[in-house]
């Protein structure tokens, strides 16, 4: 079926099918991949973007529930929260693979969205479901924190 | 086909992109190991691992691919240190398939592993930088009309006197220059970069912004997305298949019989109509030559081995039977066994590879390539095409911790498999979901050991009676001839044979468990389970000798032996960092482990508290790591947190059991990865050392499980022998 969906601060066209997951459309569709697929159940949270402004799995959201709502990509967001988020990473050398990063990334601000000083424990709670094979998670934390006192000042 | 057959020389990616560039100088090796400079497409048998660009960046071409350890930015670090340039003026490529050329000088063959991208490399790469700095030293003095020894070069800025020129300025001509055979490195002490502490990673900006390519990523013309309906059992063959009921799916293209036999590709215009159709594909498997054992059934063959007397004896002293009876009648004597379960990679990106036509009737195969000189002759022979016509571009790798690089090159068999079955008429892209990756085989094997321990009237250990059995990784592979010895796959006895520790009647049997099911290196290979083992035997030990774990451990190495002394200066660095006193703390507990692999030494001391129902807490780990010089003492300590985050998942809850030959673990759900909950705070400590640098990816991950066990039996006297440890009777909180 045919479909538009405002992504990005565009509208664009599609053709999926209804049950087509939203990662899916994001990734093969429209090419942008920063975006990942993990696992395809909302366990990983790799896929991680935000609808309007909340950070949701797109592995598992139907591109048909979507409607008029607001996507937006790790490839262009850039809020506050996005860029205290991004330069904390860098400044910490988050990274490894990165593959898991896009989503956890999405997650982080997220959390700082909502939460402008988030202790150790709200983030291990607001960040649980997203996974790291890598194990990034004690550099996630203090980026996390840094990025707060980036936003703060 | 082995992995150290040689490939011809592909340079046309790399001549391609120089050329373009206009003026580029290209510094490398010939065959003869000479270094040699060339400026044109006219070169003939260079290495290029330097090149710089007309407007004065430079490019580092990578040998090793990037699956997170930092080789990326190492390998920058080694090349910068030398040639003397901004950091910030350094990118890094990845070098195209060439077996001949950049072949990692640990394995004589293209190929990341075992730890050993920056220790084959550190001296190479230095080479480079420096030669291609000589170069432009010699054209600064002709650009000044001085003498070469008159020139200095800093930051990319050459100068002599109050004359001065960029890197760009020079280029032309310094790519006319014959530089120095073997050009001066630089003494530790004039190190800027090696050893720095605030070098950002390369790959930190793109990775954080979502610009990082994966082969996961790519899309080319004319590409289908396939994934592929496999057997339910490892070994089992197709039969036949159904796939009338995907025929109304969008976007499903077509279905076909791998010609191994391995299962149905099921090609498409998407990933998601892939999957759909997939799953509405029905198949017939004959299982005859399948495993189709269940875990249990598993578990109960390795007891009859251990049962048995070893087949191998893999310490040579002859004596197994004996030295396990002295054992067990000395003063004071241990025994236990212990089980270790299969363990999946599951890096983040699932498997995956893009193959696309060439112009020249071969392939260009897009991957997180980890070990060309297997993927390349493979896809070759699946197409039946020359060498010459298969070419490897390489990306960021979403993890592999071992899984990429495999004897068979699995999933780059089923791509060419799949490409060939539609005649080359498309690119393909195979995709594996995540229950593709943990029912996909190439696990970690169970393992199981059994050993006697006796402690003499001296409080030492008098005997140790070590018996293993393990399915081994490189038997049947052509790692087989390299690695096996008598019968004895290294990979099984790692990390025992070989202990540091000085013990007297020390014997180590091995028997092999055998199944259709293949198995693999996972980081750390043998040491995952052998280092388990060791450690919370020597803390069974010391426990049976009433002496503290820390104390015991160094009355069994030698101070005159360098290796044992380097093992007693990470014990004794991580003790006194973790403030080790031997005290006891209701509700809490504290143990440690040491091991050495990959040429490298980890300590760890590991806190852990209980809660009032006895959940068990991973509060804080100390590590102590000796790796020789550190090249990047960030990126090691960022692989020493990974590797200890890596290892406790998989001692905690990870295991993938079968039920009747079949995976029981469909996704992370069943299969739960270390979560931000679990990760305890980790402080690293890296010995200052001025020998050359050893491996940093694998060697924190053999000490993370005996460290943790021991400080569990600290805080509630549970020995735990058994795998995962929530299978083992442990609750977490």
């Amino acid at each position: 079926m045919a479909l538009t969906i405002k992504i990005n601060g565009e509208s664009r066209e599609i053709e999926a099918d209804s049950d087509t997951p939203l990662l899916w459309v994001i990734r093969d569709e429209l090419n942008l991949t920063g975006t990942k697929f993990g696992c395809g159940v909302a366990a990983c949270g790799a896929c991680t973007v935000h609808i309007d402004g909340q950070p949701r799995r797109s592995c598992v959201t139907p591109v048909s529930v979507v409607g008029d709502a607001e996507i937006t990509t790790i490839d262009s967001i850039n809020t506050p929260e996005a860029v205290a988020v991004q330069t904390a990473w860098q400044e910490l050398d988050v990274v490894q693979c990165g593959y898991c990063q896009s989503g956890q990334i999405m997650s982080a601000i997220g959390l700082l969205s909502e939460n402008k000083k988030p202790s150790d424990g709200d983030i291990d709670t607001y960040m649980g479901g997203n996974a790291c094979r890598c194990a990034t998670y004690h550099r996630i934390r203090a980026a996390i924190h840094r990025a707060a006192d980036i936003l703060e000042a | 086909m082995t992995i150290s057959e040689k490939l011809p020389m592909q340079r046309r990616d790399f001549l391609k992109s120089s050329s373009a560039l206009g003026v580029a100088l290209v510094v490398g090796f010939n065959t003869r190991g000479v270094l040699a400079l060339q400026g044109s497409e006219t070169a003939t048998d260079f290495n290029p691992f330097v090149k710089i660009n007309a407007d004065g960046s430079v490019t580092i071409i990578a040998k090793h691919f990037e699956m997170g350890q930092g080789t990326s930015t190492g390998l920058t670090t080694l090349i910068a240190e030398e040639l003397d340039v901004p950091w910030d003026d350094v990118s890094v490529e990845f070098a195209p398939s060439n077996n001949e050329l950049y072949k990692n000088l640990a394995f004589g063959s293209q190929g990341t592993g075992g730890s050993s991208a920056i220790s084959n490399s550190f001296i190479q790469y230095r080479q480079a930088g420096a030669a291609a700095k000589d170069c432009l030293v010699q054209a600064a003095a002709k650009h000044f009309d001085v003498n070469v020894a008159d020139v200095k070069m800093s930051q990319g800025v050459l100068t002599s006197g109050d004359k001065k020129a960029m890197v760009s300025e020079l280029v032309e001509v310094a790519a006319t220059m014959t530089p120095a055979e073997k050009p001066v490195l630089k003494e530790a002490s004039q190190f800027t970069l090696i050893g720095a502490e605030s070098l950002p990673r390369k790959d930190s900006s793109d990775k954080t912004t979502g610009k990082a390519m994966f082969a996961m990523d790519v899309k080319v013309p004319n590409m289908l997305y396939v994934t592929v309906l496999r057997s339910p059992k490892f070994g089992g063959q197709l039969k036949s298949f159904d796939a009338s009921a995907a025929s109304d799916i969008n976007g499903f293209v077509d279905a076909k019989a791998m010609p191994n036999g391995s299962g149905v590709a099921v090609y498409a215009k998407s990933t998601w109509a892939s999957v759909k159709a997939r799953r509405a594909i029905s198949a017939e498997w004959d299982d005859a030559a399948a495993e189709s054992r269940g875990s249990e059934q598993m578990r109960a063959a390795y007891q009859e081995l251990l049962a048995a007397d070893p087949v191998y004896d893999a310490s040579g002293t002859g004596k197994h039977a004996e030295i396990a009876s002295a054992a067990a009648s000395a003063k004071a004597s241990v025994s236990a066994e212990f089980e270790f379960p299969l363990l999946a990679h599951a890096p983040m990106e699932p498997l995956n590879c893009v193959i696309e036509p060439a112009e020249d009737g071969g392939v260009l195969v897009h991957d997180g390539c980890q070990f060309p000189s297997i993927t390349h002759p493979t896809v070759a022979a699946v197409l039946q095409i020359p060498p010459e016509k298969v070419a490897i571009k390489t990306y960021y790798a979403g993890g592999s911790f071992g899984r990429r690089a495999n004897p068979t090159s699995d999933y780059h068999m089923e791509a060419a498999m799949a490409y060939a079955l539609m005649g080359g008429s498309h690119a393909i892209k195979l995709v594996w979901m995540r229950e593709d990756d943990l029912a996909g085989g190439y696990y970690r094997p169970m393992a199981a050991h059994k050993a006697t321990i006796g402690i003499g009237e001296d409080g030492k250990i008098s005997g140790w009676a070590h018996q293993t059995a393990a399915q081994s990784i490189a038997k049947g592979t052509p790692f087989e001839q390299m690695l096996v010895h008598n019968g004895i796959d290294h990979f099984s006895v790692e990390g025992i044979v070989d202990t540091p520790y000085k013990i007297n009647n020390m014997s180590v049997g091995l028997s092999d468990y055998e199944s259709p099911m293949r198995v693999l290196w996972w980081r750390s290979v043998g040491h995952t389970h052998t280092a388990y083992a060791m450690e919370v035997l020597m803390d069974m030990a010391a426990e049976a000798a009433a002496a503290d774990p820390v104390e015991f451990r160094l009355a069994h190495l030698d101070m005159a032996d360098k290796d044992n002394e380097r093992l007693a200066g990470v014990l004794k660095l991580a003790a006194e960092k973790a403030g080790w006193d031997g005290k006891q703390m209701a509700g809490k507990g504290r143990g440690v482990a040491v091991h050495k692999s990959f040429n490298s030494f980890v300590a760890l001391v590991a806190d852990v508290s209980t809660d009032a129902a006895g959940a068990v807490s991973v509060d804080n780990i100390t590590c102590a790591v000796d790796c020789g010089l550190a090249v990047n003492p960030d990126v090691i300590r960022a692989q020493m947190e990974g590797s200890i985050g890596y290892g406790l998942g998989a001692i905690m809850r990870n295991e993938v059991t079968l039920t009747d030959g079949v995976v029981d673990q469909a996704n992370f759900p069943q299969y739960e990865p270390l979560r931000i909950t679990d990760m305890p705070n980790i402080d690293v400590h890296i010995v200052a050392s001025a020998e050359p640098p050893t491996g940093v990816g694998e060697p924190g991950t053999p000490p993370t499980g005996p460290a943790v066990a021991n400080a569990i039996f600290a805080a509630n006297g549970m020995r735990i022998t058994t795998l995962p440890m929530t299978r083992g009777g442990v609750k977490f909180a």
